[in-house]
């Protein structure tokens, strides 16, 4: 921004010749130009580094004693795993990714799956843990909902509600019911007063298993890192 | 010499002070509405946005003052839009950066404070046409009333909506939230009451400065009436 | 199909830009003192966003993955030379229009609802069917809450107000308690699943 300031200040004319108005214009562009890159490529490993944060500690907390993790992205319907450290997608390139966490001694502990469905008020995006050995679900944890605080919002944080994803089964589907009423091992017990929220949360994971599962279930036998005794 | 200086300091800090209470941005000039309304749900958002807000529009106003007779008139708003993006494109950067939890919080808002019309207001109207001092007074001045203001309505929508301030519970378990004034509905109750308030005194000290002590009362009551 | 139904009704009412996002908030407050002024700037909200959506889109897809750090720069000088656009056709093709929109039309370039459309479309990933889709629900939002505020505004006039709330204050009231009533739209489409 130096430069700028230093740029000869011609005395005010009435009329400023068109070269003059391109000139600053080109002026002010090249030097914003030079500060946003310099911003940018300063905070982008920050950043990046913030993310990757955030992304770990999503996947170890739907994935209990999960200590690693490695990305699949979904490629040609095949899933392959990803270089540790793979470059994160551009901005506007659609990829498909889970992710495979391992715990102590490389055991394979489940698979993180994201999901978003309509909630009450917006979209709800969520991360949750699949073991695919007991085919249920291990964990589940918000990522982004603007349901109605107090209410809706207790799909984040109501014990009883994330209770039920200590070991949810998949199968036959997952399905939402009223509180106290849970019978089965696939059922989820809706929050009181938060019934719409409890369903989408529902639909989310029933809509993103029926999309994952038959790719898990016919390979994950191949992401074992090691044979198990 | 000495009497121009005198003057001259005179009318920083009037220019300085200004903005913090006469001429308020937000309660009595009423611009930059989006950003005080959407992320003042809680006080500690309401003060990150102020800060935000306070960085660009210290520097914007630094540079186009400085720049101001560089600029033709013709093209001044575009180079002020620029300049003004370019400082936002950094926050928005430097919190991702460094506070990525205030980040996601405002989201989409703190990109918004290119078109928060306080900042072009400011450029359009002081900076361009003044020296660099009176330019980084009133900057000052007016994101110091800025980040008032906001942080009144902030810590209103927070005590009454959560409960807490600054994320720290200030009732008991017995306190039940009053969740709507956290949801959009509360954020224009909360200004269009601290409006209220401020007209109101407005009202009074005019009142006042008019006429007696008992007059006033009796037109209080009349304009309550 | 129903997705896009979604994004529509989500960006129309449940997600209304100005009662829910704040957003166009300058023109909401400024304008809406007389019913037909008020719609016909809320037409020209949802032209001008319609083309934002179109931009941003291309910007998105062809420009930005290169340069991600010219993102909001990049929106801003696309929506004001759309905006000039804008104004110098309602200028040529309608006089009257132009007369009765007055200094509105350029301060839609400073609007927060159009730069947050570009910013939100980005965000949740729309394509191009889906951000014009969007842009019509939000053009649409914008419309619908400053019609309603107008229609109000239009009452209060023939009514015996306190002088002390007159003016931004009652706006502002009254755009809260409209605010809370679009709170009922919340659920109205996952309320069926």
């Amino acid at each position: 921004m130096e430069e700028e300031k230093s740029q000869p200040v011609p005395a005010t004319e009435p009329e400023a010749s068109s070269f003059r108005l391109i000139s600053t214009l080109g002026l002010a562009g090249f030097f914003s130009g030079i500060v946003l890159v310099g911003a940018f490529l300063y905070t982008k490993p920050i950043i990046e580094a913030n993310r990757a944060m955030a992304l770990q500690q999503a996947i170890f907390k739907v994935l209990p004693g999960c200590t690693s993790f490695r990305t699949l992205e979904l490629q040609d319907g095949q899933l392959v795993m990803l270089e540790e450290g793979a470059p994160e997608p551009k901005e506007g390139e659609e990829v498909r990714r889970i992710y495979v966490g391992y715990g102590p001694k490389d055991k394979l502990i489940g698979f993180a799956i994201s999901g978003e469905e309509p909630g009450y008020q917006d979209l709800i995006i969520a991360l949750f843990g699949y073991n695919p050995e007991e085919k249920v679900v291990i964990g589940f944890e918000v990522l982004e909902s603007k349901e109605t605080p107090g209410l809706g919002d207790k799909i984040m944080k109501d014990p009883g509600f994330r209770a039920n994803f200590g070991s949810l089964a998949a199968e036959p589907s997952v399905t939402v019911v009223k509180k106290g009423e849970k019978k089965k091992d696939n059922e989820i017990e809706a929050i009181t007063g938060a019934t719409i929220s409890s369903k989408a949360v529902g639909r989310l994971l029933e809509k993103s298993l029926v999309e994952w599962r038959p790719l898990i279930e016919e390979h994950w036998q191949e992401f074992k890192k090691v044979e198990e005794e | 010499m000495n009497q121009p200086t005198t003057i001259e300091r005179s009318r920083t800090a009037e220019e300085f002070l200004k903005g913090i209470w006469k001429e308020n941005p937000v309660f009595v000039a009423v611009l930059g509405m989006c950003p005080t309304l959407a992320v003042t749900n809680t006080a500690i958002n309401s003060l990150a946005m102020g800060l935000a807000t306070t960085f660009v529009l210290v520097f914007s106003s630094l540079l186009v003052s400085s720049l101001r007779n560089a600029i033709p008139k013709q093209v001044r708003i575009t180079t002020f839009i620029i300049i003004i993006a370019t400082f936002v494109t950094v926050v928005d950067f430097m919190l991702a950066a460094l506070v990525p939890q205030v980040h996601k919080e405002l989201g989409a808002f703190i990109a918004l404070i290119v078109v928060n019309c306080l900042i072009l207001g400011r450029q359009e109207a002081f900076a361009s046409k003044n020296n660099i001092k009176l330019a980084l007074a009133d900057a000052l001045g007016m994101s110091l009333g800025f980040t008032f203001a906001l942080l009144c309505i902030g810590v209103v929508r927070e005590i009454l909506g959560s409960g807490s301030l600054f994320n720290i519970p200030l009732f008991g378990s017995g306190f039940e939230p009053w969740v709507i004034m956290i949801m959009p509905p509360g954020g224009f109750f909360t200004l269009g009451f601290l409006l209220l308030f401020f007209n109101w005194l407005q009202k009074r000290r005019k009142a006042r400065q008019e006429s007696g002590r008992q007059s006033t009362q009796y037109e209080e009551a009349r304009e309550f009436l | 199909m129903q997705e896009l139904l979604w994004i529509f009704i989500s960006a129309l009412l449940i997600n209304n830009f100005t009662l829910a996002y704040f957003l166009g908030l300058c023109p909401f407050l400024g304008v809406s003192g007389r019913l037909e002024t008020a719609f016909r700037l809320g037409l020209a909200n949802i032209f001008v966003m319609l083309i934002t959506a179109v931009c941003a889109w291309g910007l998105n897809t062809y420009i930005l993955p290169y340069a991600p750090y010219l993102r909001l720069i990049s929106f801003i000088i696309v929506i004001a030379s759309t905006v000039q656009f804008v104004e110098m056709a309602v200028k040529k093709l309608s006089p009257e229009l132009f007369r009765a929109l007055g200094i509105f039309l350029p301060l839609i370039t400073t609007n927060c609802a159009i730069l947050g459309l570009a910013l939100f479309a980005t965000n949740k990933g729309y394509g191009l069917v889906e951000g014009l889709f969007y842009a019509l629900g939000a053009g649409g939002g914008v419309t619908l809450a400053l019609v309603l505020l107008a229609g109000i505004r239009e009452e209060t006039k023939v009514l015996d107000i306190p002088k002390l709330i007159e003016g931004t204050a009652l706006n502002l009231i009254i755009a809260g308690i409209l605010s809370m009533a679009f709170m009922g739209f919340a659920g109205l489409f996952s309320a069926a699943g």
